[in-house]
């Protein structure tokens, strides 16, 4: 690779576009008045360099317009994700292949194909982020080095030529230049910039760290993705769903069989109209209709499994810690969390019905079904004794017909009841279900009245264990770090240089020009220097006033 | 210089590439269960309707059919006689078939093998822990599990009898 040499004698990696020592352009180009100062004219490797297939996709991912486009594509998917539900929010019961055609037609049908319905799921969603990342690692990389190779061979004494083309620019007439060359250097000490001499020229600069901002912003970036990524190896990250009754003890999903949770009670509390004071009763009233949701809590008592863990087993229990959980305020144990999130209220437990003769109203006993687990008989004695021939615990109608049960949850709990007494040996079948009795065998004696229901509350708690949380933390600190680095700092220089009697006086900064002015005002104030014009104003202002003379024509 | 230059783009690339390989691979190409194919079944053990009890690593040197099943379950209900007639033929033939319920009550559980008839062991994973150990969802999973205890397949929805047929041909000693 050629390299260029330059006539202040510093060579120069190809494709530089002004000497990094001295600032005089190699690469002329005529038809701008100001220097191009971005990257201080370093040669972007990606850009003089290309060769073999590495080198190739090498500088697709360098390229800035590649990056953005990247990111405009990303937000256009994750927009258009939004247009239907996600595949999580869809009600459980239905296939996604056909909710979506069924529910939006043709685009509907689309949607579930092209994978917007499990948008940051899908493969092409990924691999959009994943390259995302490679842009940033990339690009950064391929700026960051001649950059902070530009800046550090950086000259004190610069081509003439370089300092007439920078935005901020004066030539002042000088007679003492020995009193103004140490006035102005003071003045910019003063100012906290750190000075360099040659040969009574100046080259102040102060906040070059901010130049690093963008980069240092990009590894928090990039150590946010390494976060994410590390979601999905196996053990690092947990979230799962468990549903526990009260008095119920089961095993907490996502522990490995290794911890039990059992649940003694859950309480749901809510402020209510007239039970609080006065001053707010109208907020209870506009926000909640009368009540308001106080408290969520789940009462439990957390278990490890002692001995060897065989799935199904009656596990060996050893208690070790009680907690209340309530929303906000999880239980927290070997890096796992329990989160209250949902409940149900009431949840039928226990079925109670007296066994009468219809006509008499006469009662031979009480028979209590227990719904999570019924006997199949219920004997009454004298004779009397009830059959549990069918049991539905959520029950319904299906499409023949037939009673049928939509789960295992005694949400909606039916029976077939055959009662046998002394006087029917052979039995009558009685249907029953809520508010509900279908005699299917004709006319009965007996029936099976109704006489009280248990219920339990339902506790719904989410189960978390997140090991990449902290590099999420560390990579968005990180983030905000070079953010911060990036914006409230400015990185400004200001060159000066005696030639044949005039002095001339450039600046230049990354950003807000309007405070490097500001400075610079103080800076010459009480010197023979001349205020540096903004050449970038001046041609603007020309091009108007061309646009203005042609006009008037 | 320039090869030197060559040589770390090529680690880096190279580094990317893998992450971002690893991601999609971990993603899409592993299944998410905690269970996967070639790995060793998780043991278990859990008491049969007749109150005997069934530990799977007792069934080491023969196929074990496993499925998870609920009364509920339409195509559950659509492949159990098509698992019970196979059962009869691979039965002599070192196949068993274990047929998890997803915690019903006994009276359901037992009402429903009455009315299919079914002749294999049907055992009830009355505390879930089973099917966590196992990951189910959704309803039919059936996982054919080798004589060394290996994981072979893992089907999920409902199969037809020529399937059932071919899986216990497939789990054969």
């Amino acid at each position: 690779m050629e390299q260029v040499k330059c006539e202040c004698g510093h060579v120069n990696p190809h494709g530089t576009v002004f000497c990094e020592s001295c600032g005089k352009p190699i690469v002329e180009d005529s038809t701008k008045k100001l220097l191009d100062m971005r990257y201080e004219g370093s040669a972007r490797r990606s850009q003089t360099y290309n060769k073999t297939v590495v080198d190739k996709i090498w500088n697709f991912f360098s390229s800035v317009k590649v990056g953005v486009w990247l990111i405009v594509i990303t937000l256009l998917a994750s927009a258009i994700g939004t247009i239907y539900p996600q595949e999580m929010y869809i009600p459980p019961n239905v296939t996604p292949a056909e909710y979506y055609e069924e529910q939006y037609g043709l685009t509907g049908k689309l949607y579930y194909q092209l994978g917007f319905h499990n948008l940051y799921g899908s493969w092409w969603y990924m691999l959009l982020i994943a390259s995302i990342g490679v842009s940033l690692v990339i690009c950064s990389l391929d700026r960051v080095v001649p950059l902070y190779r530009a800046l550090k061979n950086q000259g004190v004494v610069r081509h003439e030529t370089f300092l007439r083309r920078q935005r901020l620019f004066s030539v002042s007439k000088v007679d003492n230049y020995d009193k103004l060359f140490d006035e102005v250097k003071e003045k910019l000490a003063k100012r906290r910039y750190h000075i360099r001499e040659e040969n009574g020229n100046i080259l102040a600069e102060k906040g070059r760290f901010s130049r690093w901002g963008p980069y240092v912003n990009h590894i928090g970036l990039i150590i946010f993705l390494i976060g994410a990524m590390l979601r999905f190896v196996p053990g690092m990250y947990v979230d799962e769903v468990l549903w526990i009754r009260e008095g119920e003890t089961k095993e907490i999903p996502g522990t490995n069989g290794k911890y039990f949770l059992k649940n003694e009670k859950f309480t749901f509390e809510v402020y209510e109209k007239d039970k609080e004071k006065e001053v707010f009763q109208e907020a209870i009233d506009r926000v909640g209709s009368g009540m308001v949701a106080k408290n969520y809590q789940s009462d439990v008592v957390l278990y490890e499994r002692v001995g060897p863990i065989v799935p199904g087993e009656e596990p060996k229990l050893k208690k070790i810690k009680e907690y209340k959980i309530r929303v906000n305020e999880p239980l927290k144990y070997d890096h796992y969390a329990l989160y209250q999130v949902d409940f149900k209220m009431n949840e039928p437990n226990k079925m109670s019905f007296h066994f009468v003769d219809k006509k008499t109203n006469e009662q031979f006993g009480l028979v209590t079904v227990d719904l999570r687990n019924p006997q199949s008989t219920y004997d009454l004695g004298n004779g009397y004794r009830v059959e549990l021939l069918s049991y539905f615990p959520d029950f319904y109608f299906d499409e023949n017909g037939n009673p049928a049960t939509k789960s295992k949850i005694p949400n909606n709990p039916a029976f077939v009841f055959k009662m046998i007494t002394p006087d029917k040996l052979e039995g009558e079948v009685s249907f029953v279900a809520i508010r509900q009795t279908i005699e299917p065998l004709g006319d009965n004696k007996y029936k099976m009245a109704f006489a009280g229901l248990e219920t339990k509350n339902v506790s719904g708690l989410t189960v978390r264990r997140d090991f990449t949380l902290w590099i999420l933390g560390v990579g968005g600190m990180i983030f905000m770090i070079g953010l911060i680095q990036g914006m409230y700092w400015n990185h400004r220089r200001i060159w000066l240089k005696h030639v044949n009697g005039e002095v001339l006086f450039a600046a230049h900064t990354n950003k807000n020009w309007y405070g490097l002015k500001n400075e610079i005002k103080q800076i010459i104030d009480g010197t023979e220097l001349v205020m540096p014009i903004d050449q970038m104003e001046e041609e603007k202002k020309g091009a108007r006033g061309g646009d203005d003379i042609g006009a008037a024509k | 210089m320039k090869k030197q230059r060559l040589l770390l783009r090529t680690v880096i690339l190279i580094l990317l590439l893998g992450a971002v390989g690893y991601t999609i691979y971990a993603n899409f190409f592993t299944e998410k269960t905690r269970v996967t194919v070639g790995s060793e079944a998780p043991d278990f053990v859990l008491t049969d309707l007749n109150g005997k009890k069934h530990r799977l690593s007792d069934y080491r040197g023969k196929g074990v059919f496993l499925n998870f099943w609920g009364t509920w379950c339409k195509p559950c209900e659509k492949e159990m006689p098509y698992i019970n007639r196979q059962y009869e033929v691979y039965k002599n033939q070192g196949v068993e078939v274990i047929a998890v319920n997803v915690g019903e009550p006994e009276l359901s559980v037992k009402k429903f093998a009455e009315r299919f008839g079914l002749k294999f062991p049907i055992v009830i994973d009355q505390q879930d822990q089973v099917m966590n150990a196992y990951d189910i969802d959704p309803l039919p999973t059936t996982f054919l599990i080798d004589k060394d205890g290996k994981v072979v397949k893992i089907i999920t929805g409902t199969m037809t009898e020529s399937m059932v047929q071919q899986y216990m041909e497939s789990i054969k000693p």
